[in-house]
């Protein structure tokens, strides 16, 4: 079973994302914030992480850039999953290493289409 | 609806469009002719049916046949046959249009847009090996409405993330408020003509590939076999039909057989309608 590890400081969106991702098969660990889910990569490496822009402590930007930085951190699949849409924040995740980007609001099609896309189903 | 209405609409309908409205398709069509009641002033879809049937005009008609359509698309939908594409057919393309460096393609039901304008990227990020070719995207549709949406190039936040990768998004769209456009030149790779399946298709020309893919299902049997027989009278002995993934030339044509190991994609069956010989 793959694991995701799903970052936002919203327990309602964390929430939504965890039973899409538990409904196609996935084990699902969550973390309120970048730090936390720096933390939390450090010990075990997901197979793939959803993860928010704007969040306390270290934001998904910061935290994508640092996890890249870490031994073994290029191996996860990274989706970004925000209300940011603007191109240039678009292009800035894909430059420090998203692999996709999931604009909110969001729905279980389209976090299945993405994930499809991506290989992870 | 009443029974005699329905009848004459379901026919008028299938005569039209070959579009089959069964009986399990009312609550369909009265959610779909409502707000058309609304556009020319009658109180309810009984009376629009009654217009419809008594004084009708262009306009209504098209507006009717519009509203009975199904537009849902994406790009990359079903990911596989555009892998397809770009691996088997397109290689393939490229060396047997060698001498004269072109091809065309039709998407016979190209709704909003979605389908000709994936393969319009994919050839973009094809172009190097494409230096010099000229290669025809056709995209027909029976909708109007639909054909103005793919012609403006403009799409949701919703629709631009199913199937399309974010590196295309980024490299092939603008931002313009909460939608996102199509750039130029992917938009000028596709010509749109509104078009009717069951009318003549000797007006589109010749094609290399077509795809015809989710719209087969709407049809009955008969009408299926007539569509495939005349598509295949316009492509050459090696050209190539796509189909969804719910449709089958089994039972229904024998002017087409399954690609070996290429589900979705069927070959000309013998010497195929001679249109446009490969040089």
């Amino acid at each position: 079973m793959k694991s995701f590890l799903v970052v936002d400081d919203s327990r309602v969106i964390r929430n939504v994302a965890r039973r899409i991702l538990e409904a196609l098969g996935f084990k699902v660990d969550e973390a309120a914030d970048g730090q936390l889910a720096l933390d939390a990569c450090k010990r075990a490496m997901p197979d793939a992480i959803l993860l928010d822009w704007n969040m306390p402590v270290m934001n998904g930007i910061e935290f994508l850039r640092a996890l890249r930085a870490t031994p073994g951190g290029d191996a996860p699949i990274v989706l970004f999953c925000t209300t940011e849409t603007e191109m240039t924040k678009i292009q800035q995740a894909i430059e420090a290493g998203a692999n996709e980007y999931i604009m909110k609001p969001f729905d279980s099609e389209i976090v299945e289409s993405k994930l499809s896309q991506v290989g992870l189903l | 609806m009443k029974p005699d209405d329905f009848a004459f609409f379901t026919k008028y309908i299938y005569d039209q469009t070959g579009l089959v409205l069964g009986p399990d398709k009312m609550y369909l069509i009265e959610s779909r002719l409502a707000p058309l009641a609304r556009k020319y002033g009658v109180a309810n879809i009984d009376l629009l049916v009654g217009q419809l049937r008594t004084s009708r005009t262009a306009d209504m008609q098209r507006d009717i046949v519009d509203a009975m359509m199904t537009n849902e698309s994406f790009f990359f939908r079903d990911g596989k046959p555009f892998d397809q594409f770009r691996q088997i057919v397109l290689p393939g393309l490229l060396q047997s249009r060698a001498a004269r460096k072109s091809f065309r393609i039709w998407c016979a039901a190209a709704s909003t847009g979605q389908e000709p304008y994936t393969l319009a990227m994919i050839l973009k990020e094809e172009a190097a090996k494409l230096a010099g070719w000229r290669v025809d995207i056709v995209g027909t549709d029976i909708s109007h409405e639909a054909l103005e949406r793919a012609k403006s190039g403009i799409y949701t936040q919703f629709e631009v993330q199913r199937g399309l990768p974010i590196q295309l998004l980024v490299k092939y769209f603008k931002q313009q408020g909460d939608k996102w456009q199509i750039a130029p030149e992917i938009r000028s790779a596709v010509q749109y003509k509104s078009f009717n399946l069951l009318s003549d298709f000797a007006a589109l020309g010749a094609f290399d590939v077509i795809f015809c893919r989710n719209v087969l299902i709407y049809f009955d049997q008969k009408t299926k076999g007539t569509i495939l027989d005349r598509m295949a009278k316009l492509l050459p002995a090696d050209g190539l039909l796509y189909l969804g993934g719910a449709e089958t030339v089994l039972g229904v044509t024998e002017r087409f057989q399954p690609m070996p190991g290429q589900r979705g994609i069927y070959q000309v069956v013998g010497s195929g309608g001679g249109a446009a010989k490969a040089v």
